[in-house]
């Protein structure tokens, strides 16, 4: 046999490991604002360059370039600038409160706040929200109450959720904020059902649903491209690539050979690839998508390229995997400093703003954790057992009236 | 009243929804222009429109993943799994999603799903369109399995689980869709004309979920059934002699425990009968159920007769199926036990 012929099989390995060098030589970063903005109603088939491009509206100095930059006042980039750092600082302050018992687990959106904030910012307050659980941001900008947040993650006596899910699983159903599930990907098919029954209806609402990248390997993620291809559903599909699932780097989800925006091709769905840390390229591009679902000209995948600057979750160690110093190499920068920059640019903004605000943040989570706290963590947990038996189905079955008997409640 | 096979019934039932409830939605592969292989929506889709009653892609996720966000929207949507052999690819949207979400979400979410599949064997289906998956589902909390016998208890149950606010899976024994076929293969089928429960209302009526029916009544043995095999053990019951009472349960999840009790507490005796395999199947929780509440009236043990803990074989369909003689011989040996 000539060894040449030899089959062998190719294991994905990522650029570099803990010890190594972040290397980051493989990625192609074109410069900001040198994408035409097509119109809303294109054909999906004369989309096919931006499921490999990379949609960027921010250059190095933070001013805004090209066609994608969209008009925003001032007042609401300040908006978003505080509803990220407000994300930022929230999950800091969460993950200690973790690691001092008061919670069982903890997911963090370092790094991925201008995911969540600015797409909640581009999208209509009445749009349906189905998030993966790394989008508390969406719940910020939305302008839920911090406190509620706070009292299910230490599942509490003011938890809504009764202390039925894990921290961080979230549903808020008067912010248009979905049940997160933790199986991943389930709500991706449900978001173009929503749509399907939205457009059936005659509504004006659309839905918008997240998976990560790894996440795109599911069947459900087809599932929901296939379905809403063939209905045409109005719903903003988002894969948001943070080069991670858990310690697998992208390339376990396929990311070696294609960009996840180009899985939309197949399906005829614009798959619009952005820069998932320029606040105005997302809002930018989130806008595009949502008003071209609405207009009835249907779907559209949009993959938000970004990195998961910390941890999956408290049950979590990334130094095992990937180089320490890769988050801070990240060549598309942070994106809190990115609109920062930007704001200051336009002259909207100072460094003494920035740190009042951060300030004011900073004292507005201690005030409410100290309220949520009041109402209880983990450790003293809701007053009875008995709601455990509730809500299995909307009435309590006899079985279920006799099995709480039998412990006692 | 209108003479109904079960397949007409279950076209009355979405026929009287679809025009009660704009909310309800019918959809599934081949459901829409052709009116499913079965032909169970049949002229729906002419009588209703396209966006009511329509075909999906061949990915059972999909439809339930989709059904189960229509439902967040606020719409009754009805699926059709073209085969209950082909569930399992939405098997986690039914056990993780729509199972779960109003009690995971406080009660803030829930999806009034109901997901049509036809099952059973006895057709000459082999192993991909012949099975009885009833009791992987019975073991899933937050979903209710029903499982009806005829085409009144088609109806009335496939609208009470339409109406219903929790997931449904409703089962229909493809077997008896024309008639009630008692497991005489060799002899031809009595079509559901010539049978009392082919009578069907024209208009809307329920049938509750959680209510078992008495099929027969007798005192010497309580048989346990529900859809094609309420038909094999009435016609066991005549050929045996035995006095037994035959009780369709109709609903398995929720269960109907207490006319059981009743029962078993009269006769004393007890024969478990289903299509499904055996081991872990949902006769075995009806054998603890009876176990735990009539030990002590209990004048034999229990007994269970089943489909075989093999795949659903082709050419061994008659081997396979269980049908009125092994019925008989279990009745036999619970009257000697």
């Amino acid at each position: 046999m000539n060894p040449s012929q030899r089959l062998s099989l190719h294991i994905p390995e990522p650029p570099a490991r803990p010890g190594e060098e972040p290397d980051y030589s493989a990625m192609r970063i074109p410069p900001a604002g040198g994408l035409e903005r097509p119109p809303v109603d294109a054909a999906a088939t004369a989309l096919h360059g931006y499921a490999d491009a990379l949609i960027r509206v921010l250059d190095d100095s933070g001013a805004a370039c090209g066609e994608w930059a969209p008009q925003i006042d001032p007042q609401t980039l300040r908006d978003g600038l505080r509803a990220m750092m407000l994300t930022r600082i929230f999950d800091d302050r969460m993950l200690r409160m973790q690691r001092q018992g008061k919670t069982s687990f903890y997911v963090k959106s370092t790094g991925e706040e201008a995911v969540a904030v600015a797409q909640a910012f581009a999208l209509d307050d009445g749009d349906m929200l189905f998030p993966s659980y790394r989008q508390q941001g969406l719940l910020i900008a939305r302008g839920h109450s911090l406190v509620d947040m706070m009292c299910q993650v230490f599942n509490n006596t003011r938890d809504r959720l009764k202390g039925r899910q894990l921290p961080i699983m979230y549903s808020v159903r008067e912010k248009g904020f979905f049940s997160i599930s933790g199986n991943l990907g389930t709500q991706y098919p449900q978001a173009v059902g929503w749509a399907m029954a939205s457009a059936m209806k005659g509504d004006t609402r659309i839905a918008a649903s997240w998976v990560g990248e790894g996440t795109t390997a599911e069947p459900d993620f087809h599932h929901a491209l296939t379905f809403a291809s063939v209905y045409q559903a109005p719903v903003v599909l988002n894969v948001v690539n943070n080069q991670y699932a858990i310690s697998s780097f992208q390339g376990f989800a396929g990311g070696e050979r294609a960009t996840f925006a180009a899985r939309a091709i197949g399906y005829g769905i614009p798959g619009m690839r952005v820069d998932g840390n320029d606040f105005l390229a997302v809002y930018a591009v989130t806008r595009w998508a949502a008003e071209r679902a609405r207009r009835n000209c249907g779907p559209t995948l949009i993959e938000l390229f970004t990195y998961r600057a910390d941890a999956h979750s408290t049950s979590d160690d990334p130094t095992a995997y990937r180089p320490s110093s890769e988050g801070a190499r990240w060549p598309l920068g942070d994106p809190i400093e990115r609109l920062k920059q930007h704001l200051v640019g336009l002259g909207q903004w100072s460094e003494a703003q920035h740190t009042g605000l951060a300030a004011e943040l900073d004292a507005k989570v201690k005030a409410d954790l100290k309220e949520a706290e009041s109402y209880g963590t983990l450790s003293t947990p809701p007053d009875s057992p008995r709601s455990m038996f509730e809500d299995v189905f909307k009435d309590v079955p006899p079985h279920l009236v006799r099995q709480r008997q039998e412990m006692g409640y | 009243m209108s003479t109904m096979n079960m397949i007409q019934a279950i076209n009355s039932a979405l026929d009287v929804m679809l025009d009660r409830d704009d909310d309800v939605v019918i959809f599934g592969e081949d459901v829409g222009y052709f009116g499913g292989v079965f032909r169970c929506t049949a002229g729906l889709q002419k009588k209703y429109g396209k966006t009511r009653v329509f075909d999906t892609p061949i990915a059972e996720g999909g439809i339930l993943g989709t059904a189960i966000g229509m439902g967040v929207y606020g719409l009754r949507p009805v699926a059709e799994i073209q085969f209950a052999d082909y569930i399992y690819p939405a098997f986690d949207q039914l056990v993780s999603e729509a199972a779960r979400l109003r009690y995971r979400s406080g009660g803030e979410f829930w999806a009034p799903i109901t997901v049509r599949a036809p099952c059973g064997g006895g057709i000459f289906g082999g192993q991909t369109h012949s099975q009885s998956p009833e009791g992987v589902f019975t073991h899933v909390c937050g979903l209710k399995t029903v499982m009806p016998s005829n085409p009144y208890d088609a109806k009335g149950l496939l609208i009470a689980a339409i109406e219903d606010d929790d997931p449904v899976i409703f089962f229909e024994p493809k077997r008896i869709y024309n008639g009630p076929f008692d497991g005489h293969h060799d002899k031809p089928l009595v079509p559901w004309a010539r049978h009392p429960q082919g009578e069907v209302p024209d208009g809307h009526y329920r049938v509750e979920l959680g209510k078992a029916a008495i099929a027969r009544p007798g005192s010497e043995v309580t048989v346990l059934a529900y859809g094609t095999m309420v038909h094999v053990c009435l016609a066991a019951v005549e050929e045996s002699g035995i006095d037994g009472e035959v009780i369709d349960l109709r609903s398995l999840l929720p269960i109907d425990i207490d006319s059981i009790v009743e029962s078993v507490k009269k006769t004393g005796r007890c024969v478990i009968v289903h299509e499904a395999t055996r081991t872990s199947g949902f006769g075995a929780e009806l054998s603890a159920q009876v176990q735990e509440h009539c030990f002590y009236h209990l004048e034999a043990p229990i007994q269970r007769v089943t489909g075989w803990d093999t795949p659903y074989p082709h050419a061994f369909e008659w081997e396979y199926f269980p049908g009125p003689q092994r019925v008989t011989r279990a009745l036999t040996a619970v009257m000697e036990g």
